[in-house]
């Protein structure tokens, strides 16, 4: 087993540090504070071809793995999540489109996604689809030379920012999930409007939009892959992304134990640092532990993901374990900070609230629970 | 348009608690923290890429210093930089600014043609700003100082000299010299793509031999300039708020300058 990263990535790796440290991580609180959308962070990500990472050459890319992606993605999420999540819900939309799109779609897509000009989205949630990502109710509409959407998606991650959306239909609801189909739709369409901004939690800067689509006209062009594959595309789309929404976790967990640790050392009662105590020692120890543990579950997954393995069971688990993980030792330091961690001044309680969306998207805690037991009795 | 830019490595701002001083030949211990290209140099090379842009032509990159300062040249090529050139030898430790520049311009001679050439104003730690002037002296160029904008037209390059608390525009025929402030631009970061040309460039390396130099002029027989002693400044006490009475606050503070034997 080789754990030893190349030295490209490594050279790439300390650049995205190094603009994380002095770019990201400085605007992070007040992004979070102001709920504004972190454009300068977006632009200066583009500018390093980050968007890129795994589209490959001939479609504007720079054709690396997933798996650089992934620790990309992490330093990302670690220095501000709301950028990381902008910049990881993108391949929610590059995956699908490099996996099932034509090659003229490819080559109409991908490029402007690639260089960070264009974001992209992908819209699946509806009131009444979440968890049953099934009983999608948006339709599409069969015409002669094209079909026309009706329905209504929420909380779509990147939505009005994002240029490019894959949006999931029924073109026949009478099959229920068999019916699903997928579309390319672009900003701009007649008949395709956003609706509500939810207010969140935390990460209120990432926008999680409400998309209206009112005999929205898509054309044949934009079919993606065929008809009634829908579920099939959403369903390995998620697979792909809970890496990126593991690893996102992943990133906020890492940040919460740094800043708790620093501040062990530094913080004195009973007249000495609280880091000599043992209950505080302990506390870290299972912080550091568990999240060593997510972090290898999630590099592992983006490594059989790149070697063209099934991956599905360990980004399930690499997602849960993480997400848990993440708000685990997320509340560990607030109570490491006490008093001070409750208040808005230092960044824990920010990281507390954020960790919990994790637990949430790409499928629940409870979703991935299952979908990892059902791999397992797949398996002889 | 073809520009060379001369870079030098220096340890990281971030670091600087960290370097330590080799007491026999009061030299800096670089090798064991993390260095960077001087921040000015990083505007030279910022300026120079723009220029190209603008122009055509093409970016060189040199830099005296030990083979470590490759990972400065790898950068400067990841930044779009099309060549890099290390000078590099044990007998050039020790340069003070006048061998630095003379091995310097000798280095440049053999990259061949070049229509200008770009330094920072100076380097964080040394802060000499030496370099450049002396570089210009040695290759017969004329040189503009403090550069916060350059222009090239036709033949000449006409520059904005930042002065203390005004500036000057000069011009001087090309080839010339140029150092420039951090006023001048916003260097850019490499981008991936960068990083990846960057991996497939090849930096080459010269000795004195191939600079066919003359030894007298490099290293420490080269340098006038000797080191007597390098320190590490101590750090000013902290300062003290005094709070109270007025009155209070006065008495206090006398006699904390008594004490001190200040007054």
């Amino acid at each position: 087993m080789d754990f030893e990263i190349s030295d490209e990535q490594k050279v790439i790796l300390d650049l995205v540090e190094e603009v994380c440290r002095k770019e990201l991580a400085p605007l992070a609180d007040e992004i979070s504070r102001e709920g504004k959308f972190p454009e300068q962070n977006i632009k200066k990500l583009a500018e390093l071809d980050l968007f890129g990472i795994t589209v490959p050459d001939e479609y504007g890319g720079v054709g690396m793995d997933y798996l650089t992606w992934t620790l990309i993605t992490e330093k990302i999420c670690k220095a501000c999540a709301t950028t990381g999540l902008v910049f990881g819900a993108n391949l929610l939309c590059t995956y699908p489109l490099l996996k099932f799109a034509s090659e003229e779609q490819k080559k109409k897509f991908l490029p402007s996604l690639a260089q960070g000009k264009s974001l992209g989205a992908f819209a699946l949630t509806e009131p009444e689809a979440g968890s049953d990502a099934g009983n999608v109710q948006t339709t599409a509409k069969k015409e002669e030379d094209g079909y026309i959407l009706n329905g209504n998606k929420i909380f779509i991650t990147n939505g009005e920012v994002a240029n490019i959306y894959i949006v999931i239909a029924n073109v026949d609801k009478r099959s229920g999930a068999r019916g699903l189909t997928a579309f390319i739709v672009e900003k701009g369409r007649r008949g395709f409007t956003f609706g509500q901004h939810f207010k969140k939690m935390g990460l209120n800067a990432l926008p999680n939009v409400e998309l209206i689509f009112d005999n929205c006209r898509v054309p044949l062009d934009n079919l993606l892959y065929k008809e009634r594959r829908g579920f099939r595309i959403a369903m390995e789309t998620f697979a792909a992304g809970r890496i990126g929404v593991g690893i996102g976790a992943l990133g906020i967990a890492e940040a919460a134990f740094e800043k708790a640790k620093e501040y062990s050392k530094q913080r004195v009662q009973f007249g000495r640092p609280i880091s000599s105590f043992q209950a505080v020692q302990h506390a870290l120890a299972d912080m550091a532990t568990q999240i060593e543990a997510a972090k290898h579950l999630l590099y592992q997954a983006a490594w059989l993901l790149d070697h063209g393995k099934p991956f599905e069971k360990m980004a399930s688990m690499g997602k849960l374990y993480a997400s848990e993980t993440a708000m685990k030792v997320s509340a560990k330091a607030v109570q490491i900070f006490g008093g001070y961690g409750y208040m808005k001044d230092y960044p824990v309680e920010r990281y507390m609230r954020e960790a919990k969306l994790f637990e949430i998207i790409e499928g629940t805690s409870e979703i991935q629970r299952g979908i990892i037991a059902n791999l397992l009795f797949k398996e002889k | 348009m073809n520009i060379i830019v001369c870079i030098k490595q220096v340890p990281s701002t971030e670091e600087l608690q960290k370097v330590r001083i080799n007491r026999e030949n009061n030299t800096l211990i670089r090798e064991e923290i993390e260095n960077i290209i001087n921040p000015f140099d990083e505007n030279a090379i910022e300026e120079a890429l723009r220029l190209r842009e603008k122009k055509g032509g093409k970016v060189g990159v040199i830099s005296m210093g030990p083979p470590q300062a490759k990972r400065a040249l790898e950068r400067a090529l990841a930044m779009g930089a099309d060549e890099a050139v290390l000078l590099s030898e044990v007998s050039f430790a020790g340069s003070d600014t006048l061998a630095t520049s003379y091995t310097l311009s000798m280095g440049i001679r053999k990259m061949g043609k070049f229509d200008l050439i770009l330094l920072g104003k100076q380097a964080i730690d040394g802060d000499t700003a030496q370099v450049g002037p002396g570089l210009a002296e040695w290759l017969n160029l004329p040189q503009i100082t403090y550069a916060r904008k350059i222009e090239i037209n036709s033949k000449k390059v006409i520059s904005e000299r930042s002065l203390e608390d005004s500036f000057e525009v000069v011009e001087a025929p090309l080839p010339a010299l140029v150092t420039v402030t951090k006023e001048i631009n916003e260097p850019r970061y490499p981008s991936l793509k960068g990083v990846l040309e960057a991996k497939k460039k090849r930096i080459t390396v010269w000795k004195s031999d191939d600079l066919k130099l003359d030894k007298r002029r490099i290293g420490l027989n080269g340098s006038p300039t000797q080191v007597i002693r390098i320190f590490t400044p101590q750090s000013p006490e902290k300062g003290e708020i005094l709070s109270g009475e007025i009155s209070e606050v006065a008495d206090k503070l006398i006699k904390r300058l008594e004490k001190k034997k200040i007054i």
